[in-house]
């Protein structure tokens, strides 16, 4: 089993490589992709349902004893990251290509697009899987500079000025990071994770606090937690459409994994919990607040996507292994739910021509597929029930219900009223661009009014044909987001155990000699 | 474990003078604030590695004199990172101003977007003050900091140009 490990971070980059030697044949490169993505969600599931019943698996690349070597650590948590990721990265390459196909990019096809999204998905699953900090780190460099890329495709000048933003905030926080695996170095002569948490009881409180907010400002920088997701609303919606989705769906999740690594894991005696929960009521109310305020949807969504990383900064605040358990399912619902909402948007955006909420009008009759395709998971993120973004959100509240001290109250509160500020948000969206009459010459809503001065409130693109492929690609993803909520058993009993495992001190695993690749 | 403080002060003063230049407008000095940064934290991870010792080579000698190997190898992979993302960051800067945007950083939509409601809204609920607004809301717009002029053609207002070059003459 352990040598399906590596190839889990071997196969997108040899696919990579292998993409961009056909740079010029665009249906090489959209095959290679397919399989590539294909085969590493096969390899996950298989490893999800190995580790389920068994034991982690540790790697040791390179036949370097643990800790000194670089160590690949799948565990349940890393498993079902890596399969979820894996199927989303899928479900988007399909709406790229159709987008693609479109576009009519047969002569001039964008030949680094599908080899950087292979090295992307490279970085998240090595972030996913990697079992030393100095890994995670080369992890996170390699997807960002991937993201670099793609967010400044193209390079016209919007995209240059928001990738601008994007690259030097993203510089800072991997400085920052380095900064904090340096200072670990020094204080406890290792980067292997579980040897770290082994030996930090052994540092002094405030040592340990020190290190400790190195790293969660680091990782909190690219998780968009409150007083630094200033970058993310203003960066994200000037990319292509799928590109976004991508990186709603997944960048801010490798962020979020990395803080339930270092809260769970690596700092399980040293408490911010209180400073954590702070940060995640501003986050989710900041963050809904500034949704509420746009007029372009997939500003809407990024401003939403803000805010909703708050829940799972405050399931991890509550510390209990129940609220750990929601954490993950929080955060694997939500991987799937605003990947989806992005590529929904992105068919109203070829339908229309624009995504602004003032313009666009009578999708109902002219789109009632997309209006399904948009319904869908606009109210699963805004958590009416039975969808999974209310299991989510009542496993937090009843797991913080649970500990039951004022803050969690005031916490629950706060998390109800941004999960009804969502619905609000997402539905004034529903109401107006697809519940409206399509009469031209009719008056402006003076309801609205106040949104005109909005950003990128009145920009306009080309009304263009979907393909079906795109809409196959929306649809396979409502689809997932419905199977959430069929499957929430075993799902959550997955998340569940993964919860209980977390916050079980962690031993050294050694490997045995055979395993090595 | 010894270290050398001639070491944590260098290190210091490059944090400090990387943040330092981190904070201007001009991508060009970001991007030297980022080069700052960077070879400040491939010192720190230097630094703690401790007293120097002999080539960590099997071996050769004493293990406990040996100089600790596994910083210099994170340090010469974050070396390489940093080196790789400067190369795109200065693509990335040429590409800016080639695009007419100067080699600033350029307002975030949604803060003019506030800017200008908010000034607009001022406006309608007492218009008294509206003359200390320019003042309040051109602190940090212009082209004032860049270090490149650029001549474009297309621009005008000569006076433009001249007054980059004033505000900007006694530091080239």
């Amino acid at each position: 089993m352990s040598a399906l490990v590596p190839l889990i971070v071997t196969l997108p980059l040899l696919g990579a490589g292998i993409a961009l030697i056909f740079g010029r044949r665009r249906r090489m490169q959209v095959a290679i992709s397919i399989v590539t993505l294909t085969l590493v969600f096969v390899i996950a599931s298989v490893l999800l349902v190995t580790v389920d019943g068994g034991s982690p698996i540790a790697v040791s690349v390179g036949g370097w004893p643990i800790p000194f070597g670089i160590v690949l650590y799948v565990d349940r948590l890393a498993a079902l990251l890596v399969a979820v990721s894996s199927l989303v990265l899928l479900a988007v390459l399909l709406f790229s290509v159709g987008q693609g196909a479109a576009d009519g990019d047969h002569d001039t096809p964008v030949s680094i697009f599908h080899p950087t999204y292979l090295i992307l998905a490279t970085g998240i699953f090595t972030a996913f899987i990697a079992g030393d900090l100095f890994n995670l780190y080369v992890g996170f460099e390699i997807l960002l500079v991937a993201s670099y890329v793609l967010i400044t495709l193209g390079s016209t000048e919007s995209r240059i000025r928001a990738g601008v933003i994007y690259i030097v905030v993203s510089l800072v926080s991997s400085i920052l990071f380095l900064a904090a695996i340096a200072a670990i170095y020094g204080a406890l002569g290792t980067v292997n994770m579980a040897h770290i948490a082994e030996r930090m009881v052994e540092l002094p409180q405030e040592t340990q606090l020190v290190l400790h907010l190195l790293l969660v400002i680091a990782f909190g920088i690219k998780a968009a937690m409150f007083p630094v997701s200033f970058w993310l609303p203003d960066s994200y919606p000037t990319a292509p459409a799928p590109v976004t989705a991508v990186f709603a769906g997944l960048l801010t999740k490798v962020g979020v994994y990395a803080l339930i690594r270092t809260e769970t894991q690596l700092f399980a005696d040293n408490d911010i919990n209180l400073v954590l929960m702070i940060v995640a009521l501003a986050t989710m109310i900041v963050g809904i607040l500034g949704a509420v305020a746009q007029a372009e949807m997939k500003r809407i969504l990024s401003f939403t996507l803000v805010s909703h990383v708050g829940y799972m900064i405050f399931g991890l605040a509550i510390g209990t292994p129940a609220a750990i358990g929601a954490t993950i399912y929080y955060t694997v619902h939500h991987i799937i739910v605003q990947t989806t909402l992005f590529l929904a948007v992105g068919l109203i955006e070829r339908r229309a021509g624009s995504t602004s909420i003032l313009r666009v009008r009578g999708l109902m009759r002219a789109a009632p597929i997309i209006a399904v395709l948009y319904f869908i998971p606009a109210i699963n993120l805004g958590g009416l029930p039975p969808f999974s973004g209310f299991i989510g959100k009542y496993a937090l509240f009843d797991a913080a219900a649970s500990v039951g001290t004022p803050i969690m109250i005031v916490l629950i509160v706060g998390g109800i009223v941004t999960s009804l500020l969502t619905l609000y948000a997402l539905m004034r969206a529903w109401a107006l661009s697809f519940w409206r009459e399509d009469d031209e010459g009719a008056e402006p809503d003076v309801r609205i009014s106040y949104l005109d001065s909005a950003p990128a409130a009145g920009e306009q693109s080309e009304r263009r044909v979907i393909p079906r492929i795109m809409t196959t690609a929306t649809a396979g993803m409502v689809g997932a987001t419905l199977l959430l909520t069929v499957a929430a058993g075993p799902l959550y009993a997955v998340c569940d155990r993964i919860g209980a495992a977390l916050l079980e001190p962690v031993l050294l695993v050694h490997v045995d000699e055979e395993a090595t690749p | 474990m010894n270290i050398s403080l001639v070491l944590v002060v260098i290190m210091a003063v490059l944090f400090a003078c990387g943040v330092y230049s981190m904070l201007e407008r001009s991508l060009t000095r970001v991007l030297i604030g980022f080069l700052l940064l960077g070879n400040a934290t491939n010192l720190l991870l230097l630094i703690v590695i401790g007293a120097p010792g002999i080539a960590p080579f099997v071996g050769d000698g004493d293990p406990s004199e040996m100089s600790d190997p596994v910083p210099m190898a994170l340090t010469l992979t974050a070396i390489v990172i940093t080196f790789a993302v400067s190369a795109f960051l200065l693509a990335l800067i040429y590409r800016s101003w080639q695009l007419g945007q100067a080699d600033t950083v350029q307002d975030d939509h949604e803060d003019v977007a506030l800017r200008e409601r908010t000034v607009e809204d001022d406006e309608v609920m007492d218009d008294e003050d509206d003359t200390e607004h320019d003042d309040a809301t051109t602190d940090f717009v212009g082209t004032a900091t860049a270090p490149i002029t650029i001549v474009r053609p297309e621009r005008s207002a000569e006076a433009d140009a001249d007054a980059d070059g004033d505000a900007d003459g006694g530091e080239r």
